[in-house]
């Protein structure tokens, strides 16, 4: 027996010395490999032996929520892809530091002709592709035609922003001396400038896509700040600064490693923990926590998203207006923001967020009234009839938690006399069945790609999407006509007063109530300087700095 | 026993095509379009039918399965819908990610077990023998999930002790040469690294053996207590032998037995099942793959995976069955 306890004690040693060491190594871990190896690659790696900058590592660590699908911007459509090719590439125009108004990028100038046809843009000298070679209008001639010549399915953007009924919006694209292109539009288009300026549209190396064809998604190589280093799937990323970047003292940051971390607690556990610097995706219901920890920050994203909840125009009981206003009447919109939003969004009116050019500011929102809806609903003879309510089953940045917001509005229609069940799917499958219109009320949301009006009233609510991002199957003419009228107006006052008279319309015909349009929390150490986050998700981080 | 193995394997076939047909229908069944899923909600109706015509997806769900089944006849797994690339290629880096986490484990799990059952069966009753197999019976009934989040709220966050995510120190990478971080690490004689990379593997591996640490404890015990009762151990005993070499030597080598099997089962278990403490833990291995493959609806990578992990899961029964004639000379395969 002696020998037996022996036993036991030698093996409780065993663990508790194992745990022990593993406590002890994570210190002088956490000192050497943390810090001190950090500089030490980052030192040699950018041969860049900073001044005064130099004791703090100038590395990024940024934790994201899905790895990228490629990194091929032109081919891609995730937010996900666009994070990293953001800083790989540069597109001809940039949208401003914090909202989409249209500033130079590669190109430092242009000029568009009355008829709104040819748009003539001067190209920045003496920027070179990670490559060596030399960016010119030869360079952007080859990209374009590169989309062009591609199939739907390769290059979607390219396909969905200038292409229109089968017809090229850009007829050609020709050089006029090295660094003058001259862009040929076979019909005026009004956002051309704003579409430019998308991630998608990034100018690669002629060389290099030539040379590595389809498998240029692995080997990205673009005039940006940064040049691509190493992808490890579905883990991390890493980008290092381009030493002969063509704009002085950029980027800040020798090394960017952009690592998927798909649980949003996860994530935040390793902010805490410092093994990562900045945290993209934060629960609203994190950031009091956030805020209350001084070694933290939190940052707010500007909104350019919708989450609404969408009435099936041509299913009973919502092919009825009297009964879509009573719906709009019965949900407190203000209850759900406080509650599940944690006061980060603002009530939705209209169809778009009011920060984008041709939003209509003399609409107010369908004001909290059970009253009103009732007899609306008494008016409209609805039956009783109970109808499906469909959750949305992920976390999105315009709706935080589905489920929850979804109980509400379920005790709100209740209050006015219209029974639901909530149900959900999977969420391919959801957006699916949505889609094919199965749904009677269903929640969903969008965020925007490029800040114009019509990225988000034209693709969402106009009858030419049913089928596609029309998941409400509103149809209305009226609408239609002063939307495609719009399309290809180029007098902003113009174009905004149509914008705001189809928004009158589509607020009276209620094909959704609009619900949020909430403000993305993300959140990064005290020491990250000069992050602005942007209101398309893609973030520069050029002129991020650790402190 | 060659004969016997060369059996097993060709039993192999209708398993794997059996599974591939399964996989093949269930996942059609599901409704989600993959070119709907790759082109995100903008996508125009026109793109998608091109998109589909692209991958092959309007062709008859027949004409799609023999597709499949010659490319894994000719060694070509497919190419993955989302990212293009040829799974072949692609899953290597993932699977060994999952097997250094797995065999972590199950290693965790077999000396924990093991050894919790050895001392609770020979101090039955005493108060070690209660709470091992109280934790135990905690540890069998505990949600991977919940205790996930915990390991990382105590360890990670709050003593600061161990890494939370992921499988190294991503400001020092690892340059792969196996994938098997362990090996690398040390055949490029970066033992600091080694040391971290083991430090990634402490709180999913715990996480991930504690189900099987629980039930290969009671087994252990159940088939320990058995043991001890038999005439042999009891005269090893009364000769007066050493307790060591009773335990080790006589007692255990039989009450291994069923332990084996148990052991063979959880660890194909842990290949398939590792994807809540791979998600949890942002390890990059083949549970998340195939997860996210179903959310993209990437059918090659769906049904290649499962597959993978489904020959894996055989292959591990086929060695555990091979084990048991090494340690018992008396199981023979005829």
């Amino acid at each position: 027996m002696k020998k037996g306890k022996k036993y036991l004690l030698g093996f409780v040693m065993l663990l508790t010395m194992t745990l022990f060491l593993a406590a002890c190594n994570s210190d002088d871990e956490d000192s050497s490999t943390g810090s001190n190896t950090d500089s030490g690659t980052t030192n040699t790696d950018s041969g860049t032996t900073d001044d005064s900058s130099s004791s703090t590592p100038q590395v990024l660590v940024f934790g994201r929520g899905a790895d990228s699908v490629s990194l091929d911007p032109g081919i891609v459509t995730d937010g996900e892809s666009f994070k990293v090719t953001q800083n790989l590439f540069e597109t001809l125009l940039n949208f401003g530091e914090k909202d989409t108004t249209i500033n130079p990028g590669l190109a430092k100038e242009w000029k568009v002709s009355d008829d709104g046809l040819t748009y003539t843009f001067q190209l920045q000298e003496g920027v070179k592709f990670h490559d060596g070679t030399d960016f010119n209008a030869d360079s952007v001639i080859k990209n374009v035609n590169r989309w062009k010549g591609g199939t739907e399915d390769d290059f979607y953007y390219f396909n969905s922003m200038f292409k229109a009924e089968g017809e090229d919006i850009i007829k050609e694209v020709t050089a006029d001396g090295d660094y003058t292109v001259v862009f040929t539009l076979s019909r005026p288009q009004a956002p051309f400038l704003k579409n430019l300026a998308m991630s998608p549209f990034g100018i690669a190396s002629p060389t290099e896509f030539e040379k590595t064809g389809d498998k240029f998604g692995d080997n990205p190589v673009g005039t940006g700040p940064f040049k691509f280093t190493e992808w490890k799937r579905n883990d991390s990323i890493t980008i290092e600064k381009f030493a002969d970047y063509w704009q002085d003292g950029l980027p800040k940051l020798d090394k960017v490693i952009f690592r998927s971390i798909p649980d949003n607690s996860a994530r935040l556990n390793e902010l805490m923990a410092g093994n990562i610097d900045l945290a993209d995706g934060v629960n609203p219901s994190d950031g009091k926590m956030v805020e209350g920890n001084s070694e933290l920050q939190l940052i707010e994203r500007p909104s350019m998203n919708i989450g609404y909840l969408g009435l099936t125009n041509t299913r009973a009981p919502f092919d009825n207006k009297l009964v879509r206003q009573a719906v709009n009447y019965a949900i407190d919109k203000q209850a759900i923001v406080d509650a599940f939003f944690e006061g980060r969004a603002e009530v939705a009116v209209n169809p778009m967020p009011s920060s984008i050019s041709g939003y209509n500011d003399a609409l107010s929102p369908y004001p909290y009234d059970p009253a009103k809806a009732k007899s609306l609903l008494a008016e409209a003879g609805y039956d009783g009839k109970e109808i499906e309510l469909w959750a949305m089953p992920v976390p999105r940045p315009y709706m935080p938690d589905g489920a929850k917001v979804a109980e509400v509005i379920q005790k709100n229609l209740e209050d006015v006399g219209m029974k639901s069940k909530i149900v959900t799917f999977e969420w391919a499958t959801y957006l699916e069945k949505a889609k094919n219109g199965e749904a009677d009320a269903f929640m969903l949301g969008w965020t925007g790609d490029n800040g114009d009006a019509d990225n988000f009233i034209y693709t969402l609510l106009d009858k030419d999407n049913i089928g596609s991002n029309n998941y409400a199957f509103y149809s209305n003419d009226e609408v239609h006509d002063l939307l495609i009228k719009a399309q290809s107006e180029t007098d902003e006052n113009v174009r905004n007063d149509l914008y705001k008279k189809a928004q009158e319309i589509i607020h009276d015909d209620a094909p959704w109530v609009p619900l949020a349009h909430s403000t993305p929390l993300l959140a990064a150490k005290a020491g990250v300087k000069g992050f602005v986050p942007h209101p398309t998700g893609s973030d520069k981080l050029d002129k991020v700095s650790m402190e | 026993m060659l004969h016997y193995i060369g059996k097993r394997l060709l039993h192999l076939i209708p398993v794997l095509l059996g599974m591939s047909f399964i996989v093949f229908f269930i996942i059609r069944a599901i409704p989600g379009d993959p070119a709907q899923v790759i082109l995100g909600q903008q996508a125009t109706a026109e793109s998608i039918a091109a998109l589909r015509n692209k991958l092959g997806l309007d062709n008859p769900w027949y004409v799609q399965y023999f597709e499949y089944l010659k490319g894994i006849f000719t060694g070509n797994l497919g190419e993955s819908l989302r990212t293009r690339q040829p799974i072949f290629t692609e899953v290597w880096p993932y699977l060994a990610a999952t097997f250094e986490l797995a065999f972590f484990a199950i290693f965790l799990a077999v000396i924990l077990g093991v050894n919790a059952g050895i001392i609770s069966a020979w101090f039955q009753n005493s108060w070690f023998d209660y709470l091992a197999m109280v934790i135990a019976l905690i540890g069998v009934s505990m949600p991977i999930f919940w205790l996930g989040l915990m390991e990382q709220w105590v360890f990670g966050i709050n003593l600061g002790w161990l890494p939370t995510s992921g499988r190294e120190e991503v400001r020092d990478p690892v340059s792969a040469i196996t994938n098997l971080y362990l090996i690398d690490t040390l055949l490029q004689g970066r033992f600091d690294q080694f040391v971290v990379v083991f430090k990634h593997l402490l709180l999913p591996g715990l996480a991930l053996a504690t189900i099987p640490t629980a039930i290969i404890a009671r087994m252990t015990r159940a088939s320990m207590l058995e043991v001890m009762r038999a005439d042999y151990v009891r005269t090893a005993r009364a000769k007066g032998q050493k307790m060591f070499v009773v335990i080790y030597k006589h007692a255990l080598k039989n009450a291994l037995i069923p332990v084996l099997t148990v052991i063979g089962l959880q660890t194909g278990m842990l290949l398939g099942g590792a994807i809540l403490t791979e998600t949890i833990f942002s390890w990059p291995g083949i549970g998340r793959y195939i997860y996210e493959a179903i959310g993209f609806r990437d059918y090659p990578v769906i049904q290649s995976g499962i597959l993978i992990v489904a020959f894996l899961f055989v292959m591990i029964n086929l060695i555990v069955d091979i084990l048991y004639t090494v340690i018992d000379s008396r199981i023979k395969y005829n």
